[in-house]
Parts: C-alpha cells; sequence; structure tokens
C-alpha cells in the first residue's frame, strides 16, 4: 500500500497537518501575474520559494514559467530585502525587458517587515524602473490562506496598480474569472463574446500558459491582459467577479477606487452556477442570451438526462480549492450524486457552512472540512467508502490503495494533460466533467462486470 | 554555426556578446562563472568562478537550502517522520516531485515517502512562536505512526523568529525514547541547495551514524554516497555490485533505511557518485572511523565497469576481481547490441548540459559512448572543486555565505575508529592508480574549447540556444518548456522526466534508447504548417505535378 499507516480513525490534530489539500500564497500570486501581458512575476524571498512556484506551475501547465527572485541570504534576511529588490528591479528591466515586474512577497520577507510598496516608489526615484513600465506588488505571507489567497491579492495588486477612471463610463464589463485554467478563461471570454460583450478578463493566462508550439520562445507569449486594458477596467459598467474566494477583493477594490459596481458569485461550474453567469452576463450586460447559448444549456441538459441513471445516489469524496468546489458540489449535488466527503486544505469556516446548505437534503451524512488535510479525507473514505474520487494528482495515492475510479480535478495535475485545452467551466465544461466521471465510472463498471452482464451497449 | 570549428577566439567573442546585455557590476561577476575551457597534457584547468551568490533578478535555476536539505539528501529515506516546520508550501513542494524510488523490506514494513508532513504555520505561530506547534505536530506523529525516527526541518521564517527546533528536538527524544533530530536548514542560509546537503550530512552524520554497531554478512562491505535512486538509478547499481558479491551496508539515501545510516560506519569504503552533495560524510567518516573514499560513476556502461575494478582493486582479492570481470562480460553485450543500434542515429550530434553538482560531469560520458560531443556544461550548485578538482580545495577562499554553515571538527572515535587500510598498502594501491579523497573535477574532462558555466541565467540559456542550436540540452523542469518552445529536446537530468534507471548497465541501455528517440524525433519537422512553407496564394494543383 502506498499510503499504509493510514488508519481509518480520525484523531483530532492540532499540530501536524499530513498530505495538505492547499499550498501557500505566493504560488498563486505567481499564476495571476502570468496572466498579464509582458509580465515577470518576481518572488521577494529566497530562491527556492521562485524555483518550488515555477517548477509547479511547469509541471502542472507544461508550459515555461518565468520569474525571478530576490534571492535572499542570511545577510539580506537580518538587514531587510530592500537592496535585493532594488538590484533586482534594475537587472530585470535590463536583462529581461518585460513591461510590468510583479512583486509578491513571502513568508521570509513578511516575517522581516519589508516594505513593499516603499521599496517600489524608491526604485522608480532612483530611475530603475524605464519610462512607461511598472513595477506593482502584492503582500502573501505564506501563513495566511492559501494559493488562492494569494492569487486574490495580486489581482488587487493588479487593480491598486492600473485601474483608473477618467469618469467618463463605457459598456465594456470586467471579468475577473478566479483560480481557474487558461482552458476556463478562453471559455468565458468565449460565452461573453456569445452574448455580445465587451468585456475585459482579468487575470488572463490563456495563450500564454497554454502557448501554441512555434518553434520560437517567446519569453513573454501573446496572452494576458494588457497594461491598457488593466486601465480602462475603471471605466467598465460593472465588474463579475467569478469565486469569491479568488476575485471578490480585487472586484471590491475597483468598486472603491472607480466606483465600477460588482456582482460577486460563484464559479460556473455546472448546470446552475453557469445559469446564474449567464443571467447575470444578461442583466448586468443589457443583452438577451442568444439561440447559440440556449443550444449549449440544452446539450447540456440531453447529457444529464441520457446518463442520470449512472450518476444516481453515487457516493463521492472530493478535494480541492473552496471556490471550485463550491460550484462543483451543486453540480453533482443536480446529478443525484452524493458528495459525502469534502475536504479544502484553504482555512474559512464559510466553505462548510456552504457545503452544508448544498447537502442538506442528502439523505446521507455528509463530512466536511475547512482547513483539513488529504489524510483526514482518507480516513472518511476508509470509514465510509466512496465510488468516485475527485481532486489533484496527490488524489491518485489514495485512489490506487482503496481502488477507487479517480477524476483529476484542480490544481496541480502532475500527471495528464487536457486541463489546460479543455474547459471545466460554462454549459460545455459540464458536458466535459460528466464525459470524465461517466468514464471513470463505467470504465470500472466494465472492469467489474461479471463477463454473462458485460455490456456492449451502456 | 554549427559546422565551423569553435574556435577559443570565437566562443570568447560570443561570452563578450552574452555578457554586454548585462549591467557593468553582473557583467564582471558573471564573466568569472562563464569560461572557455582550456585543458592542457597536465590538466590544469582555468579558475572558475563557483558557488557564489546569484545575482537578485537573474533568473536562474537554483534553489535553496532547504531543497537541498529535505528535498535531495533526507527525501529518499523511507522510514523517517520527516516534518518541515514552517508554512504549508515547503512541505507541499518537496512532497514526491523528486522521483526518489524506494523498496521497504515488506507489504507492511514502514515507508512514508508518500506522505507529506508539515506545521503548517499559521500568523499566530510567526507571531508567538511557533514551538508548541512543533512540539505537538511531533507528539501526534508519534502517537499516530511509531516511527523509529522523526526529524524536523526548518524553514525561513523559523530562524527569524528563533524558534529552537534543536531544543524541542532534544526535549521530545527524551520524551517519546525515539530518535529525534532537527535541521535548521532556513532557504536563506548559503546560495543554493549545497548548503543543505552540508546541513543534512553534518545532522545525519551527528544524529544517526554510528548508532548500530552490528557488523553485517559479507565480505566486500561498501556505502555508496551521493546516490538518490531517482528513477530507480540505486535498484539497478543494487543489482550489479549484487552480482559481484559486493555488500551495500548503506546508500546516501537512495533506497535507504535509517538503519542502514546508523550502522554505516562499519563498511570497510564509501564510494561516492555526487561528491558534491556528500564528500562531507565521507570525509567525516574517514576522519571518525577510518574509512577510506574513493570516487565513483555509475552513469555510463564503461565509467560503471570502471568503477566496479576500482572497488575490487580496493579489496586487493582476486576472487572478486574475477568476478567483477565476469559480471561485466555478462552485461556488455546487450550493452554493445544497443549501442549499436543507437549510436550511427546519435554519433556527432552535440549537446548541453546545465545540472546538479555531478551530473553535468557524469552524463558526459553516456553521450561520450554515444558518440555525441558536449558543447557546454555547468553546475547548478557545484564548487570549484567540482569543476577543477579537489586539488584547488586549498586555494578556495571561504566567504561569508560559506562561514555560516557549520563545518564539524571531527575526531578518531576512541572506540570505533579502525583503519581500513594502513598507510603503507593506501600508498601501495595509489601507485597502481586508485586514487583516494580525490575528485578531477568537470573541467579536466572536457575538451578544449568548450563552454564552461556555472549558475547559468535564463538569458544565457536562451543565447546558447540560439547561437549554437544543440541537438539537446539538459536541465531541469524549469528550463524544459522554454528550450522545446525553441524546437530543441529537452531531457530532464534532475528527474529524467518519466524515465530511467539511466544508471549502470542497464541504466545505459535506457538512455541509449531514450536519446536516440529524442534527437530523431519527427515532431521538429512539422512546425513550419505547409501553408507557410509554401506561401503563395495560386494554387498549384498537386495531382498535376
Amino acid at each position: 500500500m502506498l499510503l499504509r499507516h493510514t488508519s481509518a480513525e480520525p484523531v483530532e490534530r492540532t499540530g501536524l497537518m499530513i498530505n495538505p489539500a492547499k499550498t501557500c500564497q505566493p504560488i498563486g500570486a505567481m499564476y495571476a501575474a502570468l496572466g498579464l501581458h509582458g509580465c515577470l512575476p518576481h518572488s521577494h524571498g529566497s530562491q527556492g520559494c521562485c524555483a518550488y512556484h515555477r517548477s509547479a506551475l511547469t509541471r502542472h501547465y507544461r508550459e515555461p514559467v518565468m520569474a525571478a527572485t530576490s534571492s535572499f541570504t542570511e545577510g539580506a534576511s537580518v538587514f531587510g530585502g530592500q537592496a535585493n529588490l532594488l538590484q533586482a528591479i534594475d537587472n530585470i528591466f535590463t536583462v529581461y525587458e518585460p513591461d510590468v515586474i510583479a512583486v509578491h512577497t513571502t513568508c521570509l520577507s513578511e516575517t522581516i517587515g519589508d516594505d513593499l510598496n516603499q521599496i517600489a516608489i524608491k526604485a522608480k526615484d532612483e530611475g530603475k524602473v524605464p519610462e512607461g513600465k511598472y513595477v506593482i506588488h502584492a503582500s502573501t505571507p505564506s501563513y495566511v490562506g492559501s494559493h488562492v489567497t494569494g492569487f486574490a491579492n495580486m489581482v488587487q495588486g493588479m487593480v491598486k496598480a492600473f485601474s483608473e477612471s477618467t469618469g467618463k463610463r463605457n459598456e465594456t464589463l470586467n471579468i475577473i474569472p478566479g483560480y481557474v485554467e487558461p482552458s476556463d478563461m478562453e471559455e468565458i471570454k468565449r460565452m461573453a463574446s456569445l452574448m455580445g460583450l465587451k468585456t475585459i478578463v482579468f487575470p488572463d493566462t490563456s495563450n500564454v500558459l497554454n502557448a501554441p508550439q512555434t518553434g520560437k520562445f517567446r519569453m513573454y507569449p501573446k496572452g494576458g491582459v494588457t497594461v491598457a486594458e488593466m486601465k480602462a477596467t475603471g471605466d467598465s459598467k460593472a465588474t463579475i467577479a467569478l469565486g469569491p474566494l479568488a476575485s471578490d477583493l480585487a472586484a471590491r477594490k475597483l468598486d472603491t477606487l472607480c466606483k465600477v459596481p460588482c456582482h460577486t458569485q460563484e464559479l460556473p461550474i455546472g448546470l446552475q452556477a453557469t445559469d446564474r453567469f449567464v443571467d447575470t452576463l444578461r442583466k448586468v450586460g443589457g443583452v438577451s442570451v442568444p439561440e447559440s447559448i440556449a443550444v449549449e444549456r440544452g446539450k447540456l441538459l440531453d447529457v444529464m438526462t441520457d446518463m442520470q441513471a449512472w450518476f444516481y445516489q453515487k457516493r463521492v469524496a472530493l478535494f480541492g480549492d473552496p471556490d471550485s468546489l463550491v460550484s462543483l458540489v451543486e453540480f453533482l449535488v443536480a446529478l443525484d450524486m452524493h458528495p459525502v466527503h469534502v475536504v479544502t486544505g484553504t482555512p474559512g469556516k464559510a466553505f462548510e457552512q456552504k457545503i452544508r446548505e448544498l447537502t442538506a437534503h442528502l439523505p446521507v451524512p455528509v463530512n466536511v472540512k475547512a482547513h483539513g488535510d488529504l489524510f483526514l479525507l482518507h480516513q472518511w473514505i476508509k470509514k465510509e467508502p466512496v465510488d468516485l474520487l475527485m481532486g489533484n494528482t496527490y488524489g491518485k495515492y489514495m485512489a490506487r490503495d482503496e481502488d477507487l475510479p479517480f477524476v483529476r480535478f484542480g490544481f496541480p495535475i502532475f500527471d495528464r494533460v487536457g486541463h489546460s485545452y479543455f474547459p471545466t467551466v460554462g454549459y460545455m465544461g459540464g458536458i466535459r466533467l460528466m464525459e470524465k466521471m461517466l468514464d471513470a465510472l463505467l470504465d470500472r463498471k466494465d472492469r467489474d462486470s461479471p463477463e454473462e452482464s458485460f455490456e456492449l451497449v451502456i | 554555426m554549427s559546422d565551423e570549428k569553435n574556435t577559443a577566439a570565437k566562443l570568447e567573442k560570443i561570452k563578450a556578446e552574452i555578457l554586454a546585455k548585462y549591467p557593468t557590476k553582473v557583467a564582471r561577476k558573471r564573466a568569472k562563472q562563464i569560461l572557455v575551457n582550456r585543458n592542457d597534457s597536465t590538466g590544469k584547468v582555468p579558475e572558475v568562478g563557483a558557488n557564489m551568490r546569484t545575482v537578485p533578478g537573474i533568473i536562474t535555476q537554483r534553489g535553496c537550502s532547504y531543497a537541498g536539505c529535505k528535498g535531495v539528501v533526507l527525501g529518499p529515506t523511507r522510514d523517517i517522520v520527516n516534518i518541515t516546520h514552517g508554512p504549508v508550501g515547503c512541505a507541499y513542494y518537496s512532497w514526491l516531485t523528486r522521483r526518489n524510488q524506494t523498496r521497504p523490506e515488506s507489504d507492511t514494513a514502514e515507508n512514508f515517502m508518500n506522505y507529506c508532513f508539515t506545521t503548517d504555520m499559521q500568523d499566530e505561530h510567526i507571531v508567538f512562536g511557533g514551538e508548541k506547534k512543533l512540539k505537538q505536530a511531533i507528539q501526534e506523529a508519534f502517537d499516530l505512526f511509531h516511527p523509529k525516527a522523526i526529524s524536523v526541518f526548518s524553514t525561513c521564517p523559523v530562524g527569524l523568529i528563533g524558534d529552537d527546533v534543536h531544543a524541542v528536538a532534544r526535549e521530545m527524544k527524551e520524551k517519546l525514547g525515539i530518535n529525534v533530530f532537527a535541521f535548521s536548514c532556513e532557504g536563506y542560509k548559503g546560495v543554493s541547495q549545497s548548503a543543505g546537503h552540508h546541513i543534512a550530512n553534518n545532522g545525519i552524520f551527528t544524529h544517526v551514524v554510528g548508532l548500530d554497531d552490528t557488523i553485517g554478512k559479507g565480505k566486500f562491505r561498501i556505502n555508496l554516497l551521493g546516490e538518490y535512486n531517482i528513477g530507480g538509478d540505486s535498484f539497478e547499481i543494487e543489482r550489479i555490485l549484487d552480482a559481484c558479491g559486493i555488500s551495500l551496508v548503506s546508500t546516501y539515501s537512495g533506497n535507504s533505511s535509517i538503519d542502514h545510516f546508523a550502522n554505516s560506519h562499519t563498511a570497510d569504503l564509501n564510494a561516492i557518485m555526487c561528491h558534491r552533495s556528500i564528500n562531507y560524510m565521507a570525509e567525516m567518516m574517514e576522519s571518525k572511523f577510518g574509512i577510506p573514499w574513493i570516487k565513483v560513476n555509475f552513469i555510463g556502461a564503461e565509467s560503471t565497469a570502471k568503477s566496479l575494478r576500482k572497488i575490487a582493486q580496493y579489496f586487493e582479492d582476486e576472487e572478486l576481481k574475477a568476478k567483477v570481470e565476469e559480471v561485466i562480460a555478462a552485461e556488455m553485450p546487450a550493452v554493445k547490441a544497443s549501442l549499436e543500434k543507437a549510436k550511427p542515429r546519435c554519433e556527432g550530434k552535440r549537446a548541453m548540459l546545465f545540472v546538479g553538482g555531478s551530473r553535468a560531469h557524469h552524463y558526459q560520458d553516456l553521450f561520450g559512448e554515444l558518440g555525441m560531443e558536449t558543447l557546454a556544461a555547468g553546475y547548478e550548485f557545484g564548487h570549484r572543486d567540482d569543476y577543477e578538482g579537489r586539488r584547488v580545495l586549498p586555494s578556495i577562499k571561504v566567504d561569508a555565505d560559506s562561514r555560516n554553515i557549520e563545518e564539524l571538527h571531527i575526531t578518531p572515535d576512541p572506540k570505533r575508529y579502525a583503519p581500513r587500510k594502513d598507510e603503507e598498502s593506501l600508498k601501495k594501491l595509489e601507485s597502481e592508480g586508485l586514487a583516494f579523497r580525490e575528485y578531477d573535477g568537470l573541467m579536466p574532462d572536457m575538451k578544449e574549447n568548450t563552454l564552461v558555466i556555472d549558475d547559468i541565467s535564463h538569458f544565457e540559456t536562451e543565447k546558447l540556444i540560439e547561437m549554437f542550436k544543440p541537438d539537446i540540452f539538459c536541465a531541469g523542469i524549469k528550463e524544459k518548456y522554454a528550450i522545446q518552445k525553441s524546437g530543441i529536446p529537452m531531457k530532464q537530468l534532475h528527474s529524467y522526466d518519466s524515465g530511467g534507471p539511466y544508471a549502470g548497465f542497464k541504466g545505459a541501455i535506457n538512455f541509449y534508447e531514450e536519446i536516440e528517440r529524442m534527437v530523431n524525433a519527427k515532431i521538429w519537422s512539422y512546425i513550419t504548417p505547409p501553408w507557410a512553407a509554401e506561401p503563395e496564394l495560386s494554387a498549384n494543383y498537386a495531382w498535376v505535378a
């Protein structure tokens, strides 16, 4: 057994986290910054942070992930990292020529109390920031929240640095897509454009972290929201923030700074959350829903109808990030599935409350934990078995030990491709999610059926 | 450029072109770390700048001290509960990402490799201290798993807030009655992973080595140092040693158990693979227990044969020597057959290797066996001795960053010190060509007019690719896709992508096949679509032509 020391009986732990279901803020900040065109993320801390974040993002996306570091040594840790960051800014603009450097902190620079705002101003005063170029920043202490918090903080940093109001409102809608895949960001843009809406989606990692092979490496790929677009967000009619944890902070900041009203809602994963997204686009954008969107919805509903039998009352264990789990649980419930064990590593009791509401009417008990870990989830599974496990690649150890069908969903996915290219948001994303679940469930049925009831037609 | 010969003048020009992009101070520093190799008949090579700080903002391959300590050296040991004391990230990123394989003694034997343990420090622990949380974590790990050992790894904030991890470890060791020890391997220590290797060596040596004096079975008993069983390398080396009748007391630390470490001072020879990460251990074991060490290399079939012969030579046993020859003779036909297939399709192609503290050296042997040329190479975290050989050790200036890493002063163990060979027989063996405490480094093995670059930056990587268009480039995961997007096949030599083993005889065969596949892949010919190859708008009817 791969996880041979995991017993079925959960005991309360207050000191030790085993097999985390989250990682730290800076990686989320780095991911968000990659969704800004011409931006080089910069990690203000020891070299290892940057190396680890780049490695993890690279393994997940199989794309170049460029980022720099302040390369703290013991001296910098004692005397502060200002000199390192000033030098880094100078070197980066000279050697790598980005339009923007997006600096995020680490637990090290947070603990010593480096003031990024002051250092950024000093860099500008000292002429280290060329004309028309920018240093933006976000505070992302690793000992608060999770990678999703870091994403939220950097998106807020983008708003703080760029969004400006000229006093002339236009019809454009801002959409903050949340901590989702490049494919999802692409899909959100596609849906809004089907609705006939002009949008600014930020951050936007499509065509950055799913860029084509052209035989030519681009340090700054073609995708990403541009600085000009970011500035223009302050004149937009409204902001739709998808995924409260990842996107609400920036949307509210935009409201405060530029009086752009915001609508925060769940990630459009599954039927109902996508319905609400489309309806918000309709109402806020002042448009009607086109036939093409209605057709996509109908297709999703059609697959739900056709395959309902295979989803009915299947017990599912899930782990991942709060925003995506809330929508996913709602979808599974709509499919008449039973999401019975739900864990996120990100702290925050609101998550537990929300999952309880969504599953309150189910005829089975539901375990839910925020700031939990995979060791606990595994213990729950051992005690009360499930038919399906959904989560990131780390789930495959449990899946193999417990002989469970397993669907990869979330971050990170280190051992398969697809997530960068095929969305899980929107109606078409819903069909893909069902396809993945059905593949796993029906492969299992085919494997386990007695020969006489092994069926050609299912 | 590919057909021209690389002359020193041309390479110097390329170097100047690269340096021209940097601000003056950075250029001055990088100039010491980018060298055109000279290699005269005496083996004298130029002095390289190594183990120096990376300049902030210059995109580096390097990681941190924690990665070297927890990730590299202690990572592959299966039966220690390794608790990372800090916020969640460091533990998370070092969880199963290095492909260290392990084979527990039985289905129920301890194996914590697939687990990740962390104190997951929150802001209140940063403000009020994390010692209480750490103690609680150790207690919970003990209650849940009853392991024979628990170790603690400090991350950056732990050092800053002043948690005394060693005091906590001592207290819990006493309380629980198992071995508990801690490493102060905060990420900001030193200039790269290398500092973490040293800290790990010191910690294991102090807290584990020598705890079990049982003399195990076997006539020829060795330790293998600096081999981490990535992709199963150790398994292949174990297979070969076993076939030769050589007993492996402990590997540091591929496929290892803490019990092996505890007993490793009973071995009669230390054979070092990765000099950079583990030479401290060999030196300390020699001083304390009298075990001599030699450098070996099991990467490459010829190198494997050579290393086996060196071990046999050390034991001065005719039977062993004969057995080693027998094993080599049995293994080589398959190697030769594979090489005969791969070599014609690889010969003359050119490689670049920027990886590790020894792999950029070792893997040149495999490329050499394939008839491929290494144009440029360098280490991510090597020191001058890894480049120029240990002969330069006395002349290496110890800077502030290195001084911060503790140097243990080891004296002979009053009870256990037993020189395995007297001075006279060591001298005799040396005169017969077996070098002790010696590593000649990468540069003497590289040709004249090749490039040696320490701590290569992303910018330099891009320039090399643009100017040389090598047939294959070897580095790590962070570099992989930037290189492949440039249309050059890229082989990871940290994790081997998903391949391996590449050590030993079977490993060599795997490597030949892998490189043969990569340098001849059709993919690269498809990059230009047909409409871009012939962009004229009026169609020429294909069936007419």
